[in-house]
């Protein structure tokens, strides 16, 4: 009845877990309780839970990425804690299979639930408003993707509370993984979730290619599209063409798993080599699906504060899609080591190289813009400048590790270790806390603090170079990853010292949280009227903070790379707007919660899965088949906005605008 | 106010005199939209199976002392599965012109008719699984088997999904008629149905014609 779910699976006997899952499940309970009372579920309900709006969704992506990005941080300190205890003759306070799980939850987390959904909610929330259009070009299916991934989320926390998860690191190499060596739930815990979302994610992309190269705003030729709409066209490119590999390396685990098949088995003719290469097909792509998006919050972020076009867009552009092409030929210099052959390895180490050009272009162009502006230091320039420092440090190890002779001295370290947080952390992190910051206004109607924003960025800073430059060192010194156990006292000062970066971090984190609480708090004080609080370039800033649901009353015409700027500027300088145009009854598509209940069988059929309770596995499929063939045969899909309100509304919006423009064009 | 919409150097009305290549004319419409997202899902389709292909190319040798692919297809039996498969996109394609002549009957037999051929591939093939099953050449058998069960059984995997869609369209078309919304599903369905023969057709070559090479 219940497969291999037996109360067993519960982790009674294991303080640190089971303290853990009765902190979240009354918190979750007191939330659950507070909303009830309040009476918000309904609104939670029909404004987000359901909701196709571009906009609502992108939040929903980033309130999920950050809650994700805590038990992830959560995981990392843990793993620092246990490393600066652990040495000589100490054990530390984890078991080693609990250390495990740790680090390939930690990994697991950040990249796939917290990078992912963050980058994945910024491209929801942007993308349409800078193209000048009303939604993605699949608004339900756009929900369906956001409910996909937070089911895969939901397992993969649920594994904390029943079970175990995978203890083998956040890519689940074979024969490791395989059942003979893994025969618990960990494995089938990271496998069925990261399939889950993964479908989740191969939408997105056909939503989001679609949406940018069919859906623009009339006049919005490629050549005028915002470089973040480009970096996320790019992005998107790659993962539609990456995340089916995905899928199928996953899948073809799976049946070696569940059905005896012979994949990547060692007995059976199995070849776990095949494993490698496809998930780096994947996997290094992936580096490149996170990091672009970032470059163009980066790009957004230093036009808009060097009150300069961007120097050189053509060249960003073009950059951008050699890096999506070129992130395709660097896959294999993940296993250099493991016998590829000298001739290979250096295709390999060049195409490796080779990407750090155009990579370098955009640090020229993004210095450019900047140089002869008017900065304005705001948060988000602080993290502009963060990153190009770190980025760059960054971006040279990893060509130093691109050089076979030097990754077979150095590969599986701590050096590797640090490598990759630089530009993980340096490059996307940095870019999300900006994009964060520079897009909240627009979200929400206020901005967030300064002060706080400028400490939460020197806790990442001071922190991250605390944590990892020692990890440099140790790598030297020949200092592997994944160690539970240090058995050379001398690396204790450095392990030490990344503990403390570390908890600066963390400080950094609850920092985060207070500045939000704190500009809630005094949110009145801080209203973006105008819906242009940084002077922006971009269309998004033409429109409402928030935006209205249809985000523009009629479809903004394009003239000139930068839409809204040229529009801007004409208006100051005439001390007027452009005439009123002829406003039109607005279709939007109806809420709906397919998503919702898709998601929820897709969550029960993975659970079932596995625990290995089949019936409820299939009850889960033909819930979800089900749901569809109900989705599919409604009629009412959209619903009409009058035009006396959208007339309303614009005349409304023009009036702030006009006199926004008005005290403008007086100080000028 | 009217004097910035007649100054054309600042051009704040679109007439279409500027050349701005691609996108001049704003959002496409849904016709185009809903095609082109679902031609893009195919492609990302294709992957997943190009994906498959280099496992069976990788572990085609590897089969641990037992059968091998001369051992085990017959080009026959394929044969015949291969030209029931070619038929019924032929088929589809004409369910797809009697759609657009908004023809119930004739929509409704054409599609009957690709879904008879779809099954027809579909015992054959599971008649093979089950004949080799049956011969102890299963995919728990050796890496080689592992492979070609999950290549040729995911192609196969879709051929069901495709039917079942099929009859899901075959009864929106008979309760809701030929609305545009309908129009464009039916056309995303035989955009599926024909990037399944593509398929077939690779699998067709690199397993069972190269498999059968003397």
């Amino acid at each position: 009845m219940f497969g291999r779910l037996t109360w067993g699976a519960i982790p009674f006997h294991e303080p640190i877990p089971l303290i853990t899952s009765i902190v979240i499940i009354l918190a979750l309970g007191a939330v659950g309780i507070w909303i009830t009372r309040k009476g918000w579920w309904p609104y939670l309900w029909n404004e987000y839970i359901t909701s196709t709006d571009h906009k609502k969704i992108g939040v929903m992506y980033i309130v999920l990425a950050l809650v994700m990005l805590v038990r992830g941080f959560a995981d990392a300190i843990m793993m620092r804690a246990q490393q600066s205890l652990a040495i000589g003759a100490s054990q530390g306070y984890l078991p080693p299979e609990h250390y495990n799980q740790i680090f390939s939850a930690h990994g697991t987390i950040m990249i796939f639930f917290v990078a992912m959904p963050f980058v994945i909610g910024f491209m929801n929330f942007v993308v349409p408003l800078q193209l000048g259009v009303r939604d993605v070009a699949f608004p339900t299916m756009n929900n369906v993707s956001f409910w996909l991934s937070a089911s895969g989320a939901l397992l993969i926390n649920l594994s904390l509370f029943i079970g175990e998860f995978a203890r083998t690191g956040w890519l689940a190499f074979p024969p490791l993984s395989e059942k003979a060596f893994s025969p618990g739930v960990g494995v089938d815990y990271y496998l069925v979730a990261l399939q889950i979302s993964g479908v989740g994610t191969v939408l997105t992309a056909v939503n989001f290619v679609t949406t940018i190269l069919k859906t623009r705003a009339p006049g919005m030729s490629y050549l005028r599209m915002p470089v973040f709409c480009w970096t996320a066209l790019a992005s998107n490119l790659i993962m539609l063409a990456a995340f089916p590999v995905l899928t199928v390396v996953l899948a073809e685990l799976m049946l070696d798993r569940y059905l005896g098949f012979h994949f990547f088995t060692n007995d059976g003719g199995g070849n776990s080599m095949l494993y490698m290469n496809l998930i780096w097909v994947w996997g290094h792509p992936e580096v490149y699906i996170l990091v672009l998006p970032a470059f163009g919050i980066y790009s957004e972020v230093a036009a808009t504060f060097s009150g300069k076009p961007l120097f050189g867009y053509r060249s960003m552009v073009f950059a951008t899609m050699a890096i999506c092409i070129i992130s395709y030929m660097v896959w294999l210099h993940h296993f250099f080591t493991m016998g590829a052959g000298g001739d290979i390895n250096a295709v390999f180490g060049i195409a490796s190289m080779i990407i750090g050009i155009p990579t370098g272009v955009k640090i020229y162009n993004w210095l450019f813009t900047m140089y002869g502006g008017r900065v304005r230091f705001t948060v988000p320039v602080y993290y502009l400048i963060g990153f190009m420092l770190t980025f760059v440090v960054g971006g040279l190890t990893g060509v130093l590790l691109a050089i076979p002779p030097v990754d077979f001295v150095v590969h599986n370290s701590l050096f590797l270790v640090a490598h990759f947080h630089q530009v993980i952390i340096g490059g996307v992190v940095f870019a999300l806390m900006a994009g964060y910051t520079y897009w909240f206004p627009k979200a929400f109607g206020f901005t967030l603090d300064e002060r706080l924003g400028k400490a939460v960025f020197w806790c990442w800073f001071i922190g991250f170079h605390l944590a990892f430059m020692p990890l440099y060192v140790l790598g030297f010194w020949g200092a592997t990853r994944r160690m539970q156990h240090i058995s050379d006292p001398s690396w204790a000062p450095w392990l030490n010292v990344a503990f403390v970066g570390a908890a600066i971090i963390g400080l950094g984190i609850v920092l985060t949280v207070v500045q939000l609480l704190y500009s809630i708090k005094t949110r009145d004080q801080r209203r973006d009227i105008t819906g242009d609080p940084w002077d922006g370039r971009t269309l998004e800033w033409l429109t409402l903070s928030p935006p209205p649901h249809y985000n523009f009353a009629v479809l903004p015409d394009v003239h000139g790379e930068e839409a809204y700027w040229t529009r801007k500027q004409t208006a100051i300088k005439q001390d007027q707007l452009i005439d009123e145009p002829d406003y039109q009854p607005i279709e939007m598509p109806v809420n709906t919660p397919t998503g919702v209940i898709v998601a929820f069988f897709a969550a029960l059929c993975g659970f079932a899965v596995i625990w290995y309770i089949w019936w409820l596995a299939i009850l889960g499929l033909i819930g979800a088949f089900a749901i569809f063939v109900w989705y599919a045969w409604r009629d009412e899909n959209e619903h009409i906005i009058p035009v006396e309100e959208v007339r309303a509304n614009a005349r409304e919006r023009r009036r702030i605008r006009m006199e926004h423009l008005h005290n403008l064009s007086q100080s000028t | 106010m009217s004097t910035i919409s007649e100054t054309p150097a600042l051009g704040l009305t679109h007439l279409g005199s500027e050349d701005t290549g691609l996108g001049h004319r704003g959002p496409e419409s849904k016709s185009i939209v809903v095609p082109y997202g679902f031609w893009l899902f195919v492609l990302s389709d294709m992957v997943l199976f190009s994906a498959l292909f280099a496992s069976y190319a990788t572990l085609v040798n590897n089969s641990d002392g037992g059968p091998t692919t001369s051992q085990l297809f017959h080009r026959d039996l394929v044969a015949v599965e291969t030209i029931a498969l070619l038929i019924s996109s032929f088929v589809c394609g004409l369910a797809m012109i009697t759609a657009k002549r908004k023809n119930m009957v004739w929509t409704q037999i054409w599609l009957v008719v690709t879904g008879l051929l779809g099954l027809v591939f579909l015992g054959i093939e599971l008649y093979e699984f089950g004949t080799m099953i049956a011969e102890g050449a299963g995919p728990q058998r050796s890496a080689f088997l592992s492979s070609f069960f999950t290549l040729v059984g995911c192609h196969g995997a879709h051929v069901t999904a495709g039917l079942l869609w099929l009859g899901t369209m075959m009864a929106q078309i008979w309760a809701k008629g030929f609305q545009p919304h309908i129009m464009r599903r039916l056309l995303c369905f035989s955009v599926f149905w024909h990037a399944l023969d593509i398929i077939w057709v690779a699998i067709f070559t690199i397993v069972y014609l190269i498999g059968t090479l003397p």
